[in-house]
């Protein structure tokens, strides 16, 4: 296969696996796992709502779209936990179903006008960037798809160094961050926003349900190793780059679709680590007996 | 639009196939309905989410070993992979610092993942039988035949009489672990049998709404029926009549429209019907929580008023004086707004007489005044004897307390204190004759 088509979709792997892998850190340590799942979920109807409205992939209407849906399931998440007085983990289930569900509803009813099908939002379609129209920059054509990913990680990037006080002090120390005045609930949102804002970038590329093994799975295989904020995002990273270049060729030797490929490494990943990490404890507990 | 013909042909189940789509897609809701309250109630809602999502690379593996859809194979293979997760989550919360929220949605993306890349190699395969596998995906119950029937709601069968049969043993292990370990209950086992069959449930369910919605299934009923009661029978009841209404709605959708998908309409009839019970529902909806607040509220504005009316009398040696609204509010600090709507309540119950701008206890308004100074200065007293209070600190707890107790405490009150005549700041508590 040509080269340089390999290239653009292991990059283009790469830039979600990357941005997903350092807000997924900040969302296991705050416990928000499953919200990110289910933000990732109900950014759907906000999606097909903003194509509806003439938007075209990575256009500011589906940016739009998908930050205000992903606000709303945070939002309505609050709201029926403390004020519906529903049972927290159940909230977080009914909300994204419910909005997942409208979202499918609304692309089967409305799948003549807009251009996008149910594959695309199970699992994306990594392999058609190669195909995409794009900037020339040095002579080669750059996809549209890369450049927003590469500014979306831009931002991630800044977001994570100029805020880097800020987040970790409201991740691991809520009570003391409020204290010296950091707005505990202005990161929550900035991080949920982020979460939608990935989601809608990386949609046509990994899918609205793969994106969740790109956030959660390098940062719990990088949670494994070690106790430290910037060797855990640093070692995610890590894990989503290797993760994306093996799962591409592994995609094209079993023929099947790439994400998901990808996805299944990133998890393969988080089984070796575990597992080496069990041996390395009992192999240490020995060591630990015979020295006494 | 839907034709009015067709409703009636619908619900007339004339034809055959519409029998068998109905009654299978009642029997699978139902099933899911009555598993997914045992979930909520042990907190393992999102646990769900992650089965129905690891049931999709079973059901691949299923037909690719099979070469068929045989339902008995798909089922095969997805009650492992299911079952799979669940073990999967307990190994990484119990052997590792990973939390339950992380190893939950690893396992579902995870799961998922390699369910869509089998998936993709099925359809790259080109195997003639293959379409009609994604339906797995988002569920059409109106694929349903006759030989569908007997499998699915056989199981569901077997999953709802397996709940009535264990009913008792899942009850002692979802809620009262220590007694069901004292009277040498085999724990393991039950939880074993439960999350066969919440597997079970999940497994056979993802006919009628696929994969990705099926934990709305087992979850919205649950947490629906939650709302209208607190008794673990009628929970079951009401979640399961939840089911099957949606069922039939589902079922529906499917018979009605050729394309269009039925987990997503299920779903939304489901969400609806949730969104309806948490607001409207009797004691815990929204609106009946609100109005109790306002009417305590209202009753503690009232209370406050009369107490002030009571103390303004107790210093002046006169209860039936005029009283401006300035003098209560030298007494009290009233928000001068809520002191006047409280005024005009209290002299449409005639507890007290509003005569030009000015206000005269009733004896019946003197009586409440009384009661409730009464029971403050007892408390203060309470708090003092029985847990050692200092006695400037009794005064906030009784300021709140003073609205709450009943008749019943009141006398309990002044029998455990033997009718005391002072309270800690040496006021008189009065008690009627």
């Amino acid at each position: 296969m040509d080269f340089k088509f390999e290239l653009i979709i292991i990059i283009t792997a790469c830039l979600v696996a990357v941005s997903s892998s350092i807000i997924g850190c900040f969302l296991i340590l705050r416990k928000m796992a499953m919200v990110g799942d289910a933000i990732s979920h109900s950014v759907l109807p906000g999606i097909v709502i903003a194509f509806m409205l003439g938007g075209k992939l990575g256009s500011w209407y589906l940016l739009v779209g998908a930050a205000v849906f992903g606000i709303i399931t945070t939002f309505l998440i609050e709201f029926f936990n403390k004020k519906g007085g529903m049972q927290h983990d159940a909230t977080i289930g009914v909300v994204f179903t419910s909005l997942f569900a409208f979202g499918i509803i609304l692309v089967t009813v409305y799948a003549r006008d807009v251009d996008i099908d149910q594959d695309c939002v199970l699992y994306g379609e990594l392999d058609h960037v190669a195909f995409e129209e794009g900037i020339t920059m040095f002579g080669q054509i750059i996809p549209y798809t890369i450049v927003r990913l590469s500014v979306m990680l831009l931002c991630i990037i800044t977001m994570v160094v100029m805020g880097y006080r800020g987040l970790f002090l409201t991740t691991f120390d809520p009570a003391y961050a409020a204290t010296i005045g950091i707005s505990v609930m202005a990161w929550h949102y900035v991080l949920m926003a982020s979460v939608s804002l990935s989601t809608v970038l990386s949609f046509g590329s990994v899918g609205a349900i793969l994106v969740v093994a790109f956030l959660i799975t390098p940062p719990a295989t990088a949670y494994l190793l070690t106790d430290k904020l910037k060797q855990m995002i640093f070692l995610s990273v890590g894990f989503g780059i290797t993760g994306s270049v093996i799962g591409y060729y592994f995609a094209t030797a079993i023929d099947g679709a790439t994400s998901a490929a990808i996805a299944s490494v990133l998890g393969m990943q988080f089984i070796l680590v575990f597992v080496g990490k069990m041996v390395e404890k009992k192999y240490f507990n020995k060591v630990a007996v015979t020295g006494e | 639009m839907i034709a009015f013909e067709n409703i009636i042909d619908f619900l007339s189940l004339k034809e055959a196939n519409v029998r068998y789509v109905v009654l299978g897609t009642i029997l699978l809701s139902i099933a899911s309905s009555v598993i997914g309250c045992f979930a909520l109630l042990r907190k393992r809602a999102l646990i769900v989410d992650s089965i129905s999502h690891s049931i999709l690379p079973g059901v691949c593996m299923g037909f690719m070993i099979s070469g068929t859809k045989d339902p008995l194979f798909l089922l095969g293979g997805a009650m492992l992979t299911g079952w799979l997760s669940i073990y999967f989550i307990d190994i990484i919360t119990r052997y590792s610092k990973i939390k339950a929220d992380t190893a939950i949605g690893l396992n579902l993306s995870v799961f998922f993942a390699v369910g869509i890349l089998l998936l993709t190699i099925i359809q790259n395969s080109g195997n003639p039988n293959q379409s009609g596998l994604s339906d797995f995906l988002f569920g059409k119950a109106a694929t349903m035949v006759e030989s569908d029937l007997y499998t699915f709601g056989g199981m569901a069968l077997l999953v709802i009489s397996g709940v009535v049969l264990f009913y008792k043993q899942f009850v002692l292990v979802s809620f009262d672990m220590n007694f069901a370990k004292t009277i040498g209950l085999n724990i393991k086992f039950y939880e074993f049998i439960l999350s066969i069959l919440t597997v079970m449930a999940v497994a056979i369910g993802i006919q009628t709404v696929g994969v990705v919605l099926m934990a709305a299934m087992l979850i919205t009923p649950a947490a629906t029926a939650r709302y209208w009661t607190d008794n673990l029978n009628k929970m079951l009841v009401i979640a399961a009549l939840i089911g099957a209404l949606s069922g039939i709605a589902g079922a529906f959708v499917s018979y009605s429209y050729e394309n269009m998908p039925t987990g997503p309409w299920i779903v939304i009839v489901f969400s609806v019907i949730a969104m309806l019970s948490m607001v409207f529902a009797p004691k815990k909806g929204i609106v009946s929580k609100w109005l109790r607040q306002k009417r305590n509220s209202h009753k503690m504005m009232e209370d406050n008023i009369l107490k002030a009316f009571y103390r303004l009398g107790e210093k002046e040696g006169d209860f039936y004086k005029k009283r401006t609204v300035e003098d209560l509010m030298n007494l009290r600090k009233f928000e001068r707004n809520k002191l006047l709507t409280g005024l005009k309540w209290l002299s449409a119950e005639n507890t007290i007489v509003h005569i030009n701008n000015t206000y005269v206890l009733s004896k019946k308004g003197k009586a409440i005044g009384e009661r409730i100074v009464k029971i403050h200065r007892l408390w203060e007293l309470y708090l003092k004897i029985y847990l050692r209070v200092a006695d400037d600190h009794v005064h906030d707890d009784a300021e709140t307390i003073e609205h709450i107790i009943t008749p019943e405490l009141e006398l309990l009150l002044e029998k455990q204190l033997d009718y005391p005549t002072e309270d800690p700041h040496h006021q008189k508590i009065p008690y009627s004759k």
